[in-house]
């Protein structure tokens, strides 16, 4: 079965997986693992500038826009304030009505804030923003946040940064069977394994930058991710096999040489 | 004249327009946006929006994140 695009709002992918920039121990890296990645949109972050730095070179120096689509991010906002402005300055500075909307309530887990976050999601949505929040697992906050006018939703997978996989499925399966936007997966993902079980399950795409940066090799892992994420795919697509509690013979059980065990 | 530039005080002689207020302290040209008082400034209005006594001024760039 050929697959669809990804549409976000106006913007159209091929690649279902979502890269982020921050941990690689260098630029130089990063650029290489978003080239395994096979990644189309990248995110950033956004934050003061350095004054009286005349060095030259910026993170967009790395970024090739006519190869990756810029999703800046707010995080680090803890209020919807906060993340309004932070969405309103990253418009001007790269020029894009994308925003991954993330306004965070509790900093030793970094899980959101899910009244501000609708909050700030109405309020840029009334600004002309593409708004991509992400949300806790909630099937009922990601609804809310489709009908105020997200252009997709971003259930967490885990903790950001933590590594530990999808941890409640079953959650997510809900988000996206009553999801009419792309349900994107976002933090959490450690390895590939986690890439594919997510996207076994259905989802649109994922999102991920520690489970990549953070490898011993982020460029294989890199690549890793990327097979994952077509392999979940076309394994959703596919349809799996019902699972059984017994075994089902692959092989004839009639004609056989010897004699079954009871006869 | 004084302003709060990311957090930073700095003083000025003269009135200045944001466009030379971003020269003071090297602002790169490209990938950066401003805030004045918690409004975006648009780049066309740097030249010509004037920075005043006690104004809280923030310039912003991407960096690297998730």
């Amino acid at each position: 079965m050929p697959d669809c695009l990804l549409k976000i709002g106006k913007h159209v992918f091929n690649s279902r997986l979502i890269v982020g920039t921050g941990k690689f121990s260098s630029l130089e890296l990063m650029q290489a693992a978003h080239a395994a990645s096979g990644a189309q949109m990248v995110t950033v972050a956004i934050r003061r500038i350095h004054l009286d730095d005349p060095s030259g070179k910026t993170l967009l120096d790395y970024i090739d826009r006519s190869k990756y689509v810029i999703l800046p991010n707010t995080a680090g906002c803890f209020s919807a304030k906060d993340a309004i402005l932070t969405a309103q300055l990253a418009r001007e500075a790269l020029e894009t009505d994308l925003i991954k909307l993330e306004v965070i309530g509790d900093s030793r887990t970094l899980y959101p804030d899910t009244r501000e976050t609708i909050a700030a999601a109405e309020a840029l949505v009334d600004d002309g923003f593409t708004v991509l929040p992400y949300i806790i697992d909630d099937p009922v906050a990601c609804k809310t946040l489709e009908a105020i006018g997200c252009a997709a939703v971003m259930p967490l997978a885990a903790p950001i940064g933590s590594g530990l996989g999808l941890c409640n499925p079953y959650s997510i399966r809900i988000i996206k069977e009553s999801a009419e936007v792309p349900v994107i997966v976002d933090a959490g993902v450690g390895t590939a394994s986690d890439a594919a079980v997510a996207m076994e399950l259905g989802v649109d795409g994922l999102l991920m930058n520690t489970g990549i940066a953070s490898a011993d090799d982020p460029v294989l892992m890199a690549s890793a991710m990327r097979n994952a994420v077509m392999a979940g795919r076309q394994a959703f697509l596919a349809g799996r096999m019902p699972k059984r509690l017994h075994a089902s013979a692959s092989s004839p059980m009639q004609d056989l040489i010897g004699t079954k065990p009871g006869n | 004249m004084r302003a709060f530039i990311n957090g930073q005080e700095r003083e000025f002689r003269a009135l200045v327009t944001l466009e030379e207020l971003l020269e003071s302290v090297n602002a790169p040209r490209t990938g950066i946006a401003v805030a004045r008082n918690q409004r975006v400034v648009k780049r066309a209005d740097f030249g010509t929006e004037l920075v005043q006594d006690g104004d809280r001024i923030e310039i912003i760039n991407a960096v690297a994140g998730g």
